[in-house]
Formats: structure tokens, sequence, C-alpha cells
């Protein structure tokens, strides 16, 4: 499927944003921006060890301490009225039995100042049975591994296991028979990788603030992807009624995957219960990495068979994801995406979900997807360099497309990989000159993108502008894609549109912002929300001419007379119907509720150049282009910046960033200082491309396009590095001393 | 803890607070004066989120006490747009959608201005190591530094 | 937890003298201020010298410079002299942290902070700087490189303070480079750093040296043997081969998070070849 047909007026311009002037004024309110009059501060206090059986809590002294409103640990929760869906959250939210990495909450306190909570912190007595611990992912699978769960049995083996360990979870997908596929190979490639855990990174650490009151019902103000989710599972922590906690979604200062769970939001609700008093919580940077959503480290295996001529014949590959202390990796989505963007006939994953002493992993932009394209672009790469081929000619010949039976089980619709690949070819970066130590490399990737629970609202107002009411928390500038759909579908002007943010007692429940899902699913409802309202609209101006309401029809944003009474009358404009509302019936609203599928898968092609220094191992990003589909964007300047924002932090994850642990099991690096995301200086301006092959499951063929863009770019780094240092780089990240020592070694070896 | 009383000027404006020795310029900004504009992203001089001017040169609020303003003079962002006309850096960071979420805005304008103040015709690379103590996360600097670099032709040709 | 603004120096002196519990000089505060968050350090007395005036101030002595201990980095980058005298010590100062940073931390704040990898010393120390220290006794001049004794601690007496820093005079065909290795471009601490110091004759041939340095010991290391390599040679690919063996060989690192004892080893030498073909270059250009 090419261009569609449709003549778009207001989808794919670039107005600005309808929050911009407050967020360049420094005035929009984010997490940590609201205060309440008589408001306390809550802090906690958390684990020094890695693994630690808690014997006893003290906080008598702490509570005794003047200015001390309020104390809470894990037993101040009843586990017993919690749903079981919601206990490893609670457990992670505040420690009960065990504590499982270091940084782990095991108390709260809430006081008048920040100087007396940090002193009570101190008065608390913690009395630890240090045990021992574990952070790698295969040192956790082995068989002597000390254990995080006793209650953990790797769930989907067969037969069941009869021992407990740290592997929560198996998967396995594909299809075909992956031994008479090898069989027909002439050549096959086997390797193996690892890759570190990292931080979303976010620039915005966690902050809420909550007011309980006394007769049980509450708010809180809170930054997150998904103010419904933390609603329901915070009123089903607190033992309340969904309906009587309110919560708004504060300005949020970056998700990334990182913001779909609940750290300190129930416990600022509980301290705020106990203290009868509004409390504030906003988490420390050192807090942010040491107990917030890192992804998982990994380690893979995948061996890819191909013919001479370049077909592949059957691709394998084994996923291990440590997944935090409760084993939450995303290893399934990295099992069922790693081929996703090939056509085979023989596949298999199997993918594996290890718990660890380290914090409860959260999602990170395509979660999972990153790490597995990482391997399987390598040796993608490697394959092409043995068969002697192009780099983008291989992908193009194996390349899924409509009718493809995936590798994780459905069979594709319209997709736009090919088109990823040929741009690629044309683009002037493919064929660009190289020079000495440097290196080009490719990959592609895949994301599935979400749809997902629904809710919006519509109101059109007695000037003729309208009011857009959404659910879905604004992480890149959603609002704006909002409006354009609106206007598009109302046939008025962008700026006539104003589209918030609602609370979670103004709309139905809305599925959190995640999967690259909100301008699709919210946009979709939307579209829906204006038929609602343009329905609505027909019926009024039919009464106000008096015929039947299906004589009547919308047109160029005016409803006009249609059939026997065509011509009858003057088109009434979008804004004299709504300065007739009163007149006719009241306010004019439309709505939509919906549960979103028909996302529309999405696929990006990469290219980048980099320079190695032989003596240091440095490795500069010179060049790098993004080539991704995007079904239709609907805000082009908003895609370009999904794109370049996700290219450049897997530039981040591919070359410096990671967890560091020490022996001791404790994290050594839990600072932006240490941990070393790029800053403007690394970085060349960061090349785009939209592809746009349109979504058959949205009205005007719009894709999620948040995601794909950090699953190519350490595969395509790496394959860069690889070649320009002459050694094949198979664990990330790619540091000076990491690349530097397999250069030596390999001239050594 | 007692508290000192400090008296400073706040985007041209007298003002007095009350302060703990340990609190940092940025708390006393965010928390006391509530001037929320700068951010706290590390608390550590990292993410240049809490950027101000402090007597005409560029820090991080975070690595200020509050007791140090005495006398001082300091800009915020809240101070950056005249009136209702935006500064031509605020305008053309929305033309350029230079900002995804927001959260580092305020303190890349901050240190923007600072530099175009001081180099009115920066070449790209002198704009990335300026900022090069600003983090931003979501827009993979592109689209700021674009802004950035507009800005300074701009304002090159008003002056 | 106190805080004092002193106008002088006696005052200072004063104040430190008299209080027995924990102390921390205020400078620019870059290290102070993380410390003091992290709880890594709980002062009973702060002391902010940025009140003092000659301690903001650059003044030229017997055709050097002494830097007050107050001045930020973006003060003494702005400085011409300085500039043009060592271009390897101001860039040393000018690599410590941000644009932000620049407009608070000093000189002389990075040399009593003690962190082996401070970017600053190896420069002062490959140029010879002395730190005047000053305390209840009077003052005393002596080399920087004296100044840190391991990671955080220094040889101040409790009184103490370094009030100043001296950049000597140099002859012509002189000067002076510093280098560090970091993973980024920007907003990291040195794996490994070096900073040397040079002096030619008129026929090209060196008469003089210093090589400094960082990140490869528990403190800031003049590095003799890496100097003699280069004494008496017209600083040619031989030289510069001795230099980065000598720098190598004096290295002794250790394994952390921020590089490992093998990469800051080779490093060493690189950055030491590096730093003195750069040295080279503006020797010449005198």
């Amino acid at each position: 499927m090419g261009k569609q047909d449709r003549d778009f007026k207001a989808v794919g311009t670039r107005p600005l944003r309808p929050d911009g002037v407050e967020k360049v004024t420094g005035r929009a309110k984010f997490g940590a921006d609201l205060s309440a009059p008589g408001m306390l501060v809550g802090r906690f206090l958390r684990s020094p060890h890695a693994h630690a059986r808690i014997r006893s809590i003290d906080t008598s002294k702490a509570a005794a301490l003047p200015g001390v409103k309020a104390v809470v640990t894990g037993d101040s929760f009843d586990i017993t009225k919690v749903s079981s869906g919601n206990h490893d959250t609670l457990a992670n939210v505040m420690a009960r039995d065990k504590a499982l990495y270091e940084g782990h909450a095991v108390a709260a306190i809430a006081a008048i100042s920040v100087s007396i909570a940090r002193k009570a912190l101190k008065l608390i007595e913690v009395d630890y049975e240090v045990l021992p611990h574990v952070t790698d992912v295969d040192e956790a699978m082995a068989a002597d591994a000390p254990l995080l769960h006793e209650n953990m049995f790797t769930a989907n083996l067969t037969p069941k296991p009869t021992k407990p360990s740290n592997i929560a979870n198996f998967y396995e997908f594909g299809h075909g028979d992956i031994e008479a596929g090898f069989a027909k190979a002439d050549v096959i490639i086997e390797r193996s990788f690892k890759t570190a855990a990292t931080h979303q990174g976010y620039i915005e650490p966690h902050a809420c603030l909550a007011n309980m009151t006394q007769d049980g019902q509450g708010e809180l103000w809170c930054c997150t992807q998904g103010h419904f989710m933390v609603r329901n599972v915070c009123a089903d922590l607190m033992g309340m009624e969904i309906s009587k906690l309110r919560v708004t979604a504060s300005e949020i200062g970056g998700g990334f995957g990182g913001k779909t769970t609940v750290f300190i939001d129930p416990v600022a609700l509980m301290l705020s219960k106990l203290a009868g008093k509004p409390v504030k919580i906003v988490m420390s940077r050192e807090e942010v990495f040491k107990a917030s959503g890192p992804t998982s480290s990994t380690s893979m295996r995948i061996k890819i068979g191909a013919t001479n001529d370049g077909r592949l014949t059957a691709c394998e590959g084994e996923f291990n994801y440590q997944g935090g202390a409760y084993a939450d990796s995303p290893v399934q989505f990295g099992a069922m995406s790693a081929f996703a963007c090939y056509d085979l006939e023989h596949v298999k994953t199997v993918g594996y979900d290890v718990a660890a002493n380290r914090p409860k992993n959260v999602a990170y932009r395509a979660p999972g997807a990153p790490m597995a394209a990482f391997a399987v672009e390598s040796v993608m790469a490697e394959m092409a360099d043995r068969l002697g081929l192009d780099q983008l000619e291989f992908r193009l010949k194996n390349a899924a497309t409509e009718g493809t039976r995936s590798s994780y089980g459905p069979t594709y619709n319209s997709v736009g990989l090919t088109e990823t690949i040929k741009a690629a070819q044309s683009h002037d970066h493919y064929s660009a000159p190289l020079g000495a130590n440097q290196g080009r490399g490719i990959a592609s990737g895949f994301w599935f993108n979400f749809g997902g629970q629904t809710a919006v609202s519509l109101n059109v107002q007695e000037d003729g502008t309208v009011n857009v009411t959404v659910g879905t928390p604004d992480i890149g500038g959603s609002r704006a894609s909002m409006g354009l759909m609106v206007a598009e579908e109302l046939g008025i002007e962008y700026d006539n549109i104003r589209c918030i943010i609602a609370d979670t007692s103004s709309l139905g429940y809305n599925d959190v912002t995640d999967g690259s899902r909100t301008t699709f699913s919210s946009g979709l409802a939307l579209i829906n929300a204006a038929k609602d309202a343009k329905a609505k609209m027909c019926a009024r101006a039919a009464r106000i001419w008096d015929i039947p309401a299906e004589a009547v029809e919308w047109k160029d944003g005016c409803v006009q007379p249609a059939g026997a009474n065509a011509g009858e009358f003057e088109p009434m404009s979008f804004a004299e119907i709504a300065a007739n509302a009163d007149n006719t019936g009241g306010p004019i609203a439309g709505h939509h509720e919906i549960n979103a599928s028909g996302a529309g898968v999405s696929f990006g092609t990469h290219m980048v150049d980099v320079e190695v220094d032989p003596d240091t191992g440095y490795v500069k990003i010179l060049r790098y282009t993004v080539v991704q589909d995007a079904g239709k964007a609907v805000h082009p300047a908003y895609v370009e910046g999904q794109y370049q924002g996700g290219a450049v932090q897997g530039i981040g994850w591919a070359l410096n960033e990671e967890y560091i642990y020490g022996e001791d099991g404790r994290l050594q690096n839990a600072g932006f200082l240490d941990y070393r995301m790029p800053v403007a200086s690394d970085l060349p301006m960061i090349d785009t491309v939209i592809v746009e092959v349109p979504n058959p499951g949205h009205p005007y063929g719009v894709r999620g396009v948040g995601e794909t863009s950090i699953v190519p770019p350490m595969a395509a780094i790496a394959n860069a590095v690889s070649q320009a240092a002459g050694v094949r780089m198979t664990e990330l990240p790619m540091s000076p001393p990491r690349v530097l020592k397999a250069m030596d070694d390999a001239k050594g070896g | 803890m007692t508290q000192t009383h400090v008296s400073t000027t706040i985007n041209g404006d007298k003002v007095e607070y009350l302060c703990e020795t340990d609190e940092t310029l940025l708390d006393v900004l965010r928390d006391t004066l509530s001037l929320t504009g700068s951010k706290e992203g590390c608390g550590s001089g990292d993410c240049g989120a809490c950027s101000v001017m402090l007597d005409g040169r560029l820090v991080c609020a975070c690595l200020v006490l509050g007791v140090e303003a005495q006398d001082r003079k300091i800009e915020t962002i809240e101070g950056m747009a005249s009136g209702d006309e935006l500064h031509p850096l605020q305008q053309k960071f929305l033309e350029h959608a230079a900002l995804q979420c927001g959260i580092c805005t305020p303190g890349f304008l901050v240190a923007a201005k600072a530099l175009l103040d001081e180099n009115p015709d920066p070449t790209e690379t002198e704009v990335r190591y300026w900022l090069a103590g600003n983090l931003c996360r979501c827009t993979g600097y592109d689209k700021i530094i674009r802004a950035v670099m507009d800005a300074a032709t701009e304002m090159r040709g008003q002056a | 937890m106190r805080f004092e603004a002193p106008t002088s120096l006696n005052a200072a002196i004063e104040l430190l003298e008299n209080e027995a519990g924990v102390v921390r000089i205020l400078a620019g505060g870059t290290d102070v201020l993380v410390q003091l968050r992290s709880g890594q350090v709980e002062p009973d007395l702060i002391v902010d010298i940025k009140r003092i005036e000659a301690m903001q101030t650059i003044t030229e002595e017997d055709g050097g410079f002494r830097i007050g201990a107050a001045v930020c980095g973006a003060e003494l980058g702005g400085h011409a002299g300085v500039c043009k005298l060592w271009p390897g010590v101001v860039e040393a100062v000018e690599l410590i942290g941000s644009t932000q940073v620049q407009g608070r931390a000093t000189m002389v704040g990075n040399l009593c902070n003690a962190s082996p990898a401070a970017d600053s010393v190896p420069a002062m120390v490959a140029a010879g700087a002395t730190a005047r220290v000053t305390g209840p006794e009077g003052s005393r001049d002596i080399p920087v490189e004296k100044i840190a004794t391991g990671p955080g601690q220094t040889s101040l007496g409790r009184a103490e303070l370094v009030e100043s820093v001296y950049l000597p005079a140099r002859g012509v065909h002189s000067s002076d480079a510093y280098l560090r290795f970091i993973p980024r471009t920007e907003m990291d601490i040195a794996v490994v750093g070096a900073g040397i110091s040079i002096e030619m004759d008129g026929n090209g041939i060196c008469t003089h040296a210093r090589v400094a340095l960082g990140a490869v010991g528990p403190r800031v290391m003049l590095v003799e043997d890496a100097a003699t390599a280069l004494i008496g040679t017209s600083i040619d690919e031989a030289a510069l081969e001795a230099l980065a063996q000598a720098a190598s060989s004096a290295a002794t690192p250790i394994d952390d998070k921020r590089g490992t004892v093998d990469f800051r080893i080779k490093v060493a030498g690189v950055l030491a070849r590096r730093a003195a073909i750069i040295a080279v270059q503006r020797s010449r250009v005198d």
C-alpha cells in the first residue's frame, strides 16, 4: 500500500503546541511543583543491603521526634486486602520480610521539614540479617544461586519444576522446523551477547502530593504516564473504593516507560492518611537510580542460517533477561520481536525472565526489543559480510512484508519495512565516503505498538471553539497531535481547539501512555468523538431548518441540506450551530469509549557512521540517520523528535550507559555524573526520514512512532564500531576500556 | 535548625527570605519563594535543569547555598519574558519543537541566553559545548541546537 | 550548622581556629554542596571565602600570576594574561564540569578537594605552581603537589587554608598542555589526566620538562622519568615513545567504575604523548 489519496488539511502540519508557552516560561506545573497549605514532607529509609532479611524495624524513636507526624513501614499496609496481582508492587513500594536490593524502601516518615525528616530517618533501627546476593543474570540462573523468592517456580515449563529458582517465567515463540531450516543453510553464524541494565533517565524525578481526608477520600497529584493506573493500584493498596481517590496527572518530565507503575504514591497516601495532612514526596536522583525502574541486563545467544545467495533459512535465539527483584523483565517482548523484521520459514525463540537483587524492572521504550535487536542485527551484519552481500540488500531480500507470518505469530497487514530500507538505500548518507578508523553500521528494528482502553470527551463551546479532554498523559507533545486530528475531523482551525489531560474522575478508564499508543488510541477515540459531535450538530441544524436529520450532511466544516432539500438553505457553519446550542437542545458534546485495536506495527532502519580512536577505544558518532514508518505523521516535528530522541537514547545505551555493581551488590553509579547519558557535545545532528505507509487500522493511517526508534541504534552502532575497530563487539556498553581491550585482544590473538 | 535572614534581588525585585544553612538556592527559589520554573533533576550540578544567573554568571542553583545569595543578583526563567512578549529564544524553542516533556527547557533557555549574551554568533560546536551541562533525555538535542542557532540569527538581525 | 562569610583573611582564619567541630571552606561549592547533600559530610561550620576581596583577584607577580582561592573557572578562562602564559593550566581548569560549574568552581577548590582525578592539579603540578597556605602561624608557600596526601586528604593544618596559587613566570620557547580522557566529551571525571610543561632552547632542544599524571594513583603524581625522557631531545618520535613508556610505567591505577587498570596504564602514555605534542606546538608559536 503506498501513499494515501486523502488530502489532509490539518494533519501533517506543524503548529505550535498548546502547552508550549507555559513550558518555556517556567509556569508549567510538574510533579514537584505543587504545594498545599499545611503540607508535610515525606522521606524514605532504604536498605543499604542488596539482600537481607528484615528481622525487625523499630520506629519508636523516630515517631517520638518533635515534628514527625507519621511513620510508615510494610506493616502499615494490609496485604490481605490487596489483590494478588498487586502483591509484588506493594512489596516493592515498602519491603515486607526481605529487602531485595540496595535502595529497597523499608520505612518512610512524614515531618514538618526536610531537616526533621532526615533526622528522624536516622532514628529508625532496622535489624537486618544480610543474605548472599546475586546481580548478574547468568549467575542468577545458576542452580546454586542465592534465591530471592522461596516460592518462585518457573512458569510455563514442562515438566513443572520441583525446585524453586530465580527464573520466574519461560517463553517460547516461533514456527517451522528449526533443525530442518539450519540443514538447508550454506552458512551458519552463532554468537553470544551481553548487555548492561540501563535506566530511562527522565530528568524529572518521581514526585507526588497526596491528600487523604478523614472521611476516607483522597486526592493525588503525581507525575505519571497513567494516572488511571495509579488510581486503581493505589486504591487497591490503600483498601479504598476506586471512586474515592481522584488522581490528577501533573505535567510529566519524561517517562519512557519508567513512569508506568507506582513507587512513592501509595506511601504518600498512607503517610497523609496517618498524619491527617497533605504529604509531598520527591525522589532524589540517587533514589531514582537505585529504586525506580531500570530495564533488564541480558545474556543472549543467536544462531542464524542463510544460503549463499542471501536467503535466511532458520533463525534461533535464546534470551535471558534479568528482571530485577520480582522478575519483571520484558523478555517476552524481546523473544517476540527479535526476528520480527524478517520473513522466515523456520524460527524459534525462547526467553527466561530472571530475578536478581536489583531494582524492580519497569518498561523502557520498546521494552525488551532493543537488546534483542542488538544481538540479531549484529549477526545479520556479520552474515551479510560473510556472504559478501550489501547490508541493505541482504535485509531487503529477507524483509517482512504484507502477508508475512511474523516470528511471534500474527500475519502482517500492510507494513513499511521494505520502504524504510529502500529510503535508506537512496539516502546520500549510505553512499558517503568513510575515512580512516571509521565504520558504518546498519540495523533495522520493530515495535508492536499498542492500542488499549481509551475514553475521551469533546465539548463544543458557544463561540465555536472546542475543548478536548483525554486521559492519556502528554509525554511529548500529544496534545498538539490531538488538536490536529480534531481540527481535521471537524474542519475547524487548530487554534480553536484546546486539549487537556483530565483527572481520573472526569473520564472513563484510560490505559497508561505506553506502547506508542496515545496518538493512535486517543486520536482514534477523538476522531470518533468528533464524528459523534458532528452527528449531533447535523441534527441541530436539521432542527433549525425543520427538516429530517437524515436530510442534512457535513461538508467542509459546515452542515448543509442534502437530498431533496439540497440547496434549500444556506449551509450552516460550525460556529453558527454552536452559537445556537442553547436553543436547540443545550450543550453539544461528543464522546467515545473504546478498547482500541489495530495499532499497526512499525519498522525503522538506522544508519550510523562512527570513528574509533585506535589508541583509546573512544567512539565518536559522526553521522546518524533514522528512517522510520509513521503510517501518517500527524505533527511531523514531534515525529522527528521521537525519532531523534530514541536514537540518542540508543546511542547512550550503546556506548556508555550501564548499571555498575560492586562486589557488595551496591550500585556504584547512582547519579548522572557516572551514569553517563549523552550530552549535547557528544552528538551530531540526527537526520530523519519519515516514511508513510498508512496503518489500515486507523482512519488517517496513523501508527505509533515513539518506540521503534530505540530498537535499531545499539545494533547499528555495534556494526559500525565493529567495522571501524576490526573486531566484532558483542557486549554493551561499548565503553572505551571495552573497545580498547577488544582491539588489543584481536591484535594479540 | 536556626534560620538565616537573607536579602537579595531576584529578577530585578528586592526579596527577603529565611533559610536554613543547608538549604540550596534552588530549595529557596522553589519551596520558599514558589519560583518553581527552575527544576531539580539531580541536585548535584550534573543536569542543568536549575540553571540561573548569579551576579551575571551562569550557575546551577542546586550548587549555591541559599545563605550565599545575600546582596547578590539572581535571574531565573521567570524573568526571561518581558511582559506579554517572549524572549526570542523562548519563541524559537516553540517554533522548532525544541521541547518534548519540557522539564529541561527552563534550564536550557537560561543557559542559552547566557551564551548569546556573551557570544551572539556561536558555531554549532560552541552551542553544543556550552550546553553540555544541560541534559535533555527527550529530543536528542537536535532541535534545541537548531532553535538556539536560529534565535542567535534573529537576535543579531534585531541588534 | 553555622554559616559565616568573613570579609578578611584574618577573620576567616580566626573562625577556623575557634571552631572545634567539622569545618568546610566554601569557595565555588561545587564539591562541598554535593557532599552536604549526600550526607557525606555534616559540618558544624561553613566558611564562605568569596567575600574576601583578595581571594577574588588575579594579580601579576614577578612575571607570573597569583590566582585567588575564590576565582572561578569562568573568570580565569577570561583572563588574557593567564591564558597566554599557562594555556594548559587554563584548559585544565576549564575542563572541570559544565559551563554552570565554571561559574562557581575554583582552581584552589579543585586542589583542596584532593581528588586524584582533579583536572587542574596535574596541569598545576606540571607548571610548577605553588600554593600559599595561610593559618594562625602565618603563611608558607609549598609546591601544589604537597597539598593532597591521598584521596580527600590534605596536608593542611586544622585552621589553615590555601589562600592562592602562584603560577610562575616561564621562558621563551616554552608552553604547557593538559589532556584528560573521558568517555563522553564533557561532564565526566577524568579517567586519566596528563599535564605537561616544557621549555625548549633556541635550537629546539628541550631543556626543562615537568610531567604530571592524574587518576592513575592515590594522588596526582609528578613523573620525573617522563620528564627525563624529553629533556635533551628535540621531542622527536623516539622521545615521545620514551615519554609514553615512562608515563605508563609510572601509573599505578585501580579498577573502578570509570576505568580499568590496563586501560588507564595504556592511556596514561597515550595522553602524555599527545599533550607533549600540543605543548611543543605551542612553544613554537611563542
